[in-house]
């Protein structure tokens, strides 16, 4: 897994609650069988017009000042649905870091930190301010720093955020959480022989 | 609808022992702690994983690069469902791409010594159809998959969750997951239902109640009168849209309904009657606490219609679609507003006036064969409207036999339904079954989402019996007056 420490990055928004996984990455792109390759089909029903090839210049994403975005701004419930890894796949792979949310939903939350994408929970008060801040800079950095878990724009706007110290660590360090549980295997088969 | 919900899901509770009165889903975690830190998620032990042909390709390739074995094969079956054609099984599957990811599972099943119900084996189905109807699940089990809706599985009184292709990896590497424990939200549902309200029903007006982030790092009990006079069937139909209030699982304890259905199922214990014994400890101690609890009125809950893009958008059939002044939330305000606009719905419309084109009777929520009956029930003496395409698919190979066996085919097809071989189908619309953009389907599935069923299309989400009466009126119809013939 890729290692996550400080990334500074240009933010876009997409202003809508309860985002589901389907369109993250819509159903007919589960079809492959690889990790990579999913960035192309991002948001793919929103981001492009009938055609499936010009871009929907209403997407947010489309805005001319958000391209090479790494950081995702974001409404409630983020990533609720399904729970397809395809969606973090999809999000890392267009080359999202990091999102901020006042909330996710529970497998999507998780599923990113498989991947070095780190979730990051705000109060709606915040992220409330985060998107005037976004709405005038043009473009609007932000930079998020895990060591010490705070996040900044160099010009007034600065929070700590919370993150469990294990996820954190492995996140750090860029581990594999099947090398760390193996780790524990003398554990397992005593349980299973305990179990008989 | 409340927007409510945890800011950081997964990390919330201990991951230790607990003590005193504990609840079911404080047995079974500690009857599964392999390991339990200081801090940390707890290492909990899995006691059946289910694979389909979507979410696992990655996980064995993971296996495969860091020559990793599956851990216990035994503990594991795979059966391709997302993906498959619900036509003619005897022809090779038209498109390359879905043809490639079922060889995919074929294969990867061979080279670890899984499992598999493949597509020409009676046992195929809905992976959250098979494990119930084969005896796999059973009360008090750990239960894993690549999917939400794993959360069917807790009608039995287990813990069953839905995991991301990593967690799917983990589980083939190590038979274990890396888990918080997550909290306890006690939804009691007191009295009886009425007539014609169904399991379906109240699922929808519970996640109507507590919006779709309700349950968002809870796992959900379901308890009260209303519950347990519901079958197996229903009670999986409930237990399977936890999802859909944001919990990961949603548990009923096992009592003698739940002995009743497994006695007899191929997979069972050999000693059906000492399992039982110890299954009976499961059910959470008197006076146990949740960390939430709220309680409701069977005499409540009318037959709900979704209107929105979400399962949170929904109301009884006797009302009207709502306006976004309704709320005094702008978020609820902007979604209501985006919901209707997509959906193509002015506010103020009775629900049953909205004219549908499309139905689908099936899905995880409603193939099973108890769905198909009450189907049938409504159908039978009637026909489809001529304005309707209706299709009907079995949610797996056993109940797809069940119900020919018991003529109920005749009554579907006869009635001008559509009847077809068992997979997930139209629920997300992978294979060939879809709509168009612009149709609007009645569909027995869970997740109304824009585009699930296919492109611009537009889901109201019923139970079996309303969307096979909407589906010969042309349009909703409140199934209380229904004249069964
Ligand atoms: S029937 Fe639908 S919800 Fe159920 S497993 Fe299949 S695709 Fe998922």
């Amino acid at each position: 897994m890729q290692n996550f420490t400080v990334h500074q990055g240009v933010v876009a928004t997409l202003d809508r609650a309860n985002v589901d996984t389907d369109q993250i990455i819509p159903k007919q792109f589960l079809k492959r069988i690889e990790r990579t390759g999913f960035g192309q089909f991002l948001f793919f029903d929103w981001r492009f017009l009938e055609d499936g090839e010009t871009e929907n210049p209403e997407f947010e994403l489309n805005r001319i000042n958000v391209k090479g975005a790494s950081i995702l701004l974001t409404r409630q419930n983020f990533g609720s649905g399904s729970s397809r890894e395809h969606a973090v796949w999809a999000l890392d792979d267009y080359g999202f870091r990091a999102v901020i949310a006042p909330s996710f939903a529970d497998i999507f939350f998780n599923n990113c930190f498989k991947n070095g994408v780190l979730p990051i929970a705000l109060s709606e008060e915040d992220v409330e301010e985060l998107f005037q801040r976004a709405e005038k800079g043009n473009p609007y950095q932000l930079t998020v720093d895990l060591e010490n878990q705070v996040i900044t724009d160099g010009q007034g706007f600065e929070r700590s955020f919370e993150v469990d110290e294990s996820r954190r660590h492995n996140m750090l360090h860029g581990l594999d959480d099947i090398a760390q549980t193996l780790l524990h295997e003398e554990k397992i088969t005593a349980f299973e022989e305990a179990r008989g | 609808m409340s927007d409510a919900s945890s800011t950081a899901p997964s990390q919330a509770g201990a991951t230790s022992q607990s003590t005193g009165s504990r609840t079911l889903l404080d047995k079974i975690w500690d009857q599964h702690l392999v390991h339990a830190p200081e801090s940390g998620p707890a290492i909990i032990y899995i006691d059946l994983h289910l694979v389909h042909e979507v979410t696992s390709p990655q996980a064995f390739e993971g296996l495969r690069i860091n020559n990793r074995p599956v851990r216990r094969p035994e503990r594991t079956i795979a059966t391709p469902d997302h993906n498959v054609p619900t036509s003619d099984r005897s022809l090779p599957i038209a498109d390359p791409i879905s043809r490639k990811q079922i060889e995919t599972l074929r294969e990867n099943c061979k080279e670890f010594g899984v499992q598999l119900f493949d597509i020409d084996d009676v046992r195929q189905g809905i992976v959250h159809v098979i494990g119930p109807e084969n005896g796999y699940t059973q009360p008090g089990m750990t239960i894993v998959c690549g999917d939400s809706h794993t959360a069917t599985h807790g009608a039995f009184g287990s813990l069953a969750f839905g995991i991301g292709t990593s967690e799917v990896e983990h589980v083939l590497a190590t038979q274990t997951l890396l888990q918080f424990k997550p909290k306890t939200f006690e939804l009691r549902v007191d009295g009886e239902l009425a007539r014609g309200v169904t399991a379906k029903d109240m699922i929808l007006y519970l996640i109507g109640q507590i919006g779709t982030a309700g349950g968002t790092g809870y796992v959900l009990e379901f308890t009260g009168d209303a519950v347990r006079n519901l079958t197996m069937e229903e009670r999986m139909t409930v237990c399977n849209m936890s999802i859909e209030a944001g919990a990961r699982a949603g548990m009923i304890a096992p009592d003698q309904t739940t002995f009743d259905y497994l006695r007899g199922r191929p997979e069972c214990p050999a000693d059906f009657d000492a399992a039982v014994e110890a299954w009976k400890k499961l059910p959470s101690d008197p006076g146990a606490a949740y960390d939430r609890s709220n309680v409701y009125k069977g005499s409540d809950i009318r037959p709900q219609v979704t209107w929105g893009t979400n399962p949170g958008q929904v109301c009884s059939v006797d009302s009207v679609v709502p306006s976004p002044g309704d709320s005094t939330d702008v978020n609820v305000q902007k979604s209501t507003a985006s919901a209707l606009q997509y959906m193509d719905l002015k506010a103020g419309t009775p629900i049953t006036e909205i004219e549908i084109n499309r139905v689908f009777i099936g899905s995880c929520t409603n193939a099973r064969i108890e769905d198909l009956r009450a189907a049938a029930a409504v159908i039978k003496g009637h026909h489809c409207s001529e304005k309707v395409n209706a299709m009907i698919v079995p949610g797996s190979g056993r109940v797809k036999l069940q119900a020919e066996e018991e003529g109920l085919h005749k009554i579907f097809t006869d009635a001008g339904f559509d009847w077809r071989e068992a997979g997930c189908s139209m629920c997300l619309a992978m294979n060939p079954d879809k709509l168009a953009p612009g149709e609007r389907c009645a569909s027995t599935s869970n997740r109304n989402f824009e585009g699930r069923q296919g492109k611009g299309g537009r889901t109201h989400l019923v139970s079996p019996a309303m969307a096979a009466a909407a589906a010969i009126n042309g349009h909703f119809v409140d199934i209380r007056d229904w004249d069964y013939r």
